[in-house]
């Protein structure tokens, strides 16, 4: 390839040297500038791509989609996670978009086919987000099962629970559910939304067909470090 | 002969005016629940916890249904879901070491018994309610069965 643009057509040489060689004759002013530029460039685009990131990271951006705030944004305002005694809000991404940096990332990738529904129009009546529910409730309990519900883990740590505070009945069960390796969402499903139709079998289903998905998930799974192995053997 | 309607007619008049009488008469002494007149804002009554006692609560007569020791809140009990029967339904119930419903629930108005929950049964707040120590609006003199006797 160097060759063929050494060789040029006008015997002249090619875009590639001709680039290389203005590259490297440049002052070391220049090189301050392109430097200085460079750096100033960097900021600016960092601290833009993370700004839009968090832009899109809150609960305003979320409902500004009318499927959003008229389906799931209104069933989540009569839970405990909007209101409740001590003030402390969750919001859509608090459970829904990982904090970590990579996973979060890799979330935001595969929002883009979230958007490709909002513009398909999939769910855009409350008849056709009921029509879809279970597909979405299903991916979003296989990601919280496979993930050792992270994102309930952000607030929610097994460590900081005080299980001698709880209910009598909550303690025993948060207890044998510690022992048995169970994770939040195999008890806590439908806590913040309105569940899909039969919903323990639905459930117990998607646990069954936990592993049989196709290569994006997988890919997915791989990028979430969600570990499926776990989650299929664990204890019902 | 006189038409009826107006015996009727006057009957009913007459009975208005003494009505009307009355309640002007026994205005001045009527108490009802809410002491505060009715053009000012009442105070909101007190707020009274939910009383969960980890081993519930006894019945008060034989045919009572159980009381819900536990809060309810964000269970849901729908068209498509019930989720009280997470727990209270066989074999849901032995997991969590939760009472089983009652087999006469698995048994519809006809009498034919079902594996799942009768819908004359589904709704199980209409019967089984959680409780608070609130203080009775009106005094009663209640007893359970056991001291009645």
């Amino acid at each position: 390839m160097t060759q063929a643009n050494e060789t040029g057509p006008v015997g002249r040489p090619g875009l590639f040297v001709r680039l290389w060689r203005w590259f490297f004759s440049q002052s070391k002013r220049a090189w301050g500038v392109i430097a200085a530029t460079a750096f100033a460039l960097g900021i600016v685009f960092w601290g833009g791509f993370n700004w839009a990131m968090e832009a899109t990271n809150t609960e305003a951006f979320c409902i500004s989609c009318h499927e959003m705030k008229d389906n799931v944004f209104a069933e989540y305002r009569n839970t405990v996670h909007y209101s409740n005694k001590t003030g402390v809000r969750a919001t859509c991404p608090d459970c829904h978009v990982p904090k970590e940096w990579g996973h979060k990332v890799v979330r935001k990738i595969q929002a883009s086919n979230e958007l490709l529904h909002k513009a398909l129009g999939t769910i855009d009546t409350k008849e056709k987000f009921d029509g879809h529910r279970l597909t979405m409730s299903r991916s979003v309990w296989r990601a919280m099962k496979t993930t050792d519900s992270r994102e309930c883990r952000n607030c929610h740590d097994f460590k900081s629970m005080d299980l001698s505070l709880q209910e009598s009945r909550a303690s025993r069960l948060h207890q044998s559910a510690l022992n048995e390796g169970k994770t939040c969402i195999d008890c806590h499903q439908g806590i913040a939304h309105k569940l899909p139709p039969k919903a323990v079998e639905a459930y117990n289903d998607m646990l069954d067909t936990i592993d049989k998905v196709g290569l994006t998930q997988r890919i997915v799974d791989y990028l979430q470090d969600a570990d499926v192995e776990k989650a299929k053997t664990a204890k019902r | 002969m006189m038409p009826r309607p107006l015996i009727s007619n006057v009957l009913a008049a007459a009975a208005l005016v003494a009505g009307l009488t009355l309640a002007a008469i026994s205005h001045a002494q009527v108490k009802g629940l809410r002491e505060t007149p009715l053009t000012e804002v009442a105070p909101a009554p007190e707020v009274v916890k939910q009383s969960t006692p980890a081993d519930g609560f006894g019945r008060a007569y034989r045919q009572q249904p159980p009381l819900i020791p536990h809060k309810t809140d964000g269970y849901q009990v729908a068209v498509d879901n019930n989720q009280c029967m997470t727990c209270h339904d066989w074999p849901g119930n032995t997991r969590v070491n939760a009472p089983k419903i009652s087999e006469t629930h698995y048994v519809d108005r006809q009498g034919v018994r079902l594996d799942k929950v009768a819908g004359t049964r589904y709704f199980c707040l209409q019967c089984h309610v959680p409780q608070a120590d609130a203080k009775p609006l009106v005094g009663n003199s209640f007893q359970n069965a056991t001291q009645a006797k």
